[in-house]
């Protein structure tokens, strides 16, 4: 078996600024990794840099495809990179108005990747729809609604429809739960943590929050200015980190 | 005031040629928007300043003009556009569609069917069909090169589920040589199966978003569609109350204060000769 993604001394630069570097890991299929660490740690640029959504300054990151290929991001064609990042990867926002699309019903956000690789059967797409967004929990009277008239759970929620519908094999999330009340925030994990499972997604998170890591992830990353300065088991790291940094992020936790 | 003061057709030779090398390259690929160095007009944007200047670049002395505006040869918008090139071209003009080699038009395509030696030219307010959608110019210039236009059939998705149809009844985006989705400027979708194997060329300008496009003659433009919600022209109940006719596409008229309507064919030259007045 071989991984999913593989980041290779990955890097991103602006200027004499790091973003992040030598950021190396495997992700393999079906598995769930945390990226841990305080604001302005270089996870989310770490993150961008790993969807393709910014180049990287040095390094590379490859992706196995449904042929069984190991794939360099950079040496696609940009209508190849652009096909993955609509069929076989999704990305969970932070803020789920840059993810969906707030113009249209939430129907249409659920089609819209359908309609985008060819689906032209208006009922197919309606039944699909109507089957996500219960998946998601949102009851199918509010299919017509827009996004707007949506809560704030409610959107992150179809966000997570509309990313996987056409049942992507890797999703990156962004601070899933950021934003959201606690007992949103719990139900959410709950239904991520369901759908990762029933779903055999492979999925990279970004959290700043210790328990959407050891709920989500079975793997961790602890980074801090820039780099990885811990990695291994969830379980492990939370129970006994070993870098001064995590101990420190372990032991700020409120325990209620 | 018998001195020609402007160059035939307002425009210099040199601008003529600027825009007819846009025009040959919107022809060489269909349904491609061709950006072009758009010029000040005399008249303000939204009254045809792209169509004009089409117009202007494939006039010859020779022509013969017929000005269209919602399919009417009298409206403000016709009348003006007319008159501007019979001072400055001087060229013949007409209100009869077959007698026209070059057309100019807003909103309508005429119904009387077109032939191999005429030019219709289109007045363009919004040339991308993927602008409500997408705002960023780059973005939607990516989505034409890598031919990503799902996101046309979303809203046509969202119609269907607001309104049980597809609501959009005009300027309703299409396909031309299967490769680039167009906007056919604001004409009703009723005239859209009119656009696809048309003998004519059609060229469409937009002068204030600097673009032109084309579909040469014998090309194929198909409307976009769902399968189980098939693209379909309006129809109406009743005939053009003036000439009886059922296959044109009609205005609907007020008549009074009372709720007394009129429906009456919008293309009047076709009008005017079901009824044997020309």
């Amino acid at each position: 078996m071989s991984p999913l993604l593989a980041a290779e001394t990955l890097g991103k630069f602006y200027g004499a600024r790091v973003g992040c570097r030598d950021v190396s890991f495997d992700l393999w299929p079906g598995e769930v990794l945390a990226i841990v660490g305080e604001s302005g740690s270089g996870k989310t640029t770490l993150l961008r840099c790993l969807s393709g959504h910014i180049p990287a300054s040095s390094g590379k990151v490859r992706y196995r495809t449904r042929d069984g290929r190991m794939v360099a991001l950079d040496e696609m064609s940009e209508a190849e990179r652009r096909m993955l990042m609509r069929t076989d990867w999704g990305f969970v926002h932070q803020d789920a108005r840059d993810g969906l699309r707030m113009g249209v019903s939430a129907g249409a956000n659920v089609g819209e990747r359908m309609m985008a690789v060819g689906e032209r059967h208006y009922g197919r797409i309606r039944a699909a729809a109507v089957d996500w967004l219960r998946r998601v929990e949102i009851s199918e009277d509010r299919i017509d609604d827009s996004p707007w008239s949506y809560s704030g759970g409610m959107r992150q929620r179809l966000q997570i429809a509309r990313n996987l519908v056409t049942s992507p094999r890797l999703v990156f999330m962004d601070e899933p739960t950021g934003g959201l009340d606690v007992s949103v925030q719990a139900r959410l994990l709950d239904l991520i943590r369901g759908l990762v499972r029933r779903l055999d997604l492979a999925a990279v998170v970004v959290t700043h929050d210790l328990a959407v890591a050891r709920l989500l992830s079975s793997r961790m990353m602890v980074m801090q200015q820039g780099q990885v300065i811990e990695q291994g088991l969830t379980d492990q790291i939370l129970e006994d980190p070993q870098a001064p940094y995590t101990q420190l992020l372990v032991s700020s936790v409120l325990q209620v | 005031m018998n001195v020609p003061a402007y160059n035939f057709a307002y425009l210099n030779e040199q601008t003529k040629r600027m825009i007819r090398r846009a025009i040959l390259k919107a022809i060489a690929v269909p349904g491609y928007q061709a950006p072009f160095a758009s010029r000040e007009m005399p008249m303000p944007y939204g009254w045809g300043t792209g169509g004009v200047q089409v117009t202007a670049s494939v006039l010859t002395p020779e022509d013969t003009l017929k000005v269209i505006d919602q399919g009417a040869d009298d409206t403000t918008n016709a009348v003006s556009i007319r008159k501007f090139f019979v001072r400055t071209a001087g060229v013949a003009t007409t209100g009869k569609t077959e007698e026209a080699s070059v057309i100019q038009t807003r909103h309508r395509i005429p119904e009387t069917p077109l032939t191999e030696d005429q030019i219709l030219v289109f007045q363009v307010p919004i040339p991308e069909p993927l602008r409500f959608l997408e705002p960023r110019e780059t973005e939607t210039r990516t989505m034409h090169a890598l031919e990503e236009y799902g996101v046309m059939h979303v809203k046509l998705y969202e119609d269907i589920a607001q309104y049980g149809e597809i609501a959009t009844t005009y300027a309703y985006p299409a396909r031309v040589a299967e490769r680039y989705v167009f906007d056919p400027s604001p004409i009703p979708k009723f005239d859209n199966p009119k656009l696809d194997d048309c003998p004519a060329l059609q060229l469409f300008g937009a002068g204030r978003e600097k673009r032109i496009y084309a579909v040469p003659p014998y090309t194929s433009v198909r409307s976009l569609d769902f399968e189980d919600h098939p693209f379909e022209v309006q129809r109406w109940d009743q005939p053009c109350a003036l000439c009886g006719t059922r296959e044109s596409f009609l205005d609907e008229i007020v008549m009074d204060d009372r709720g007394t309507r009129m429906f009456v064919c919008s293309d009047t030259d076709f009008c005017a000769r079901n009824r044997g007045e020309r």
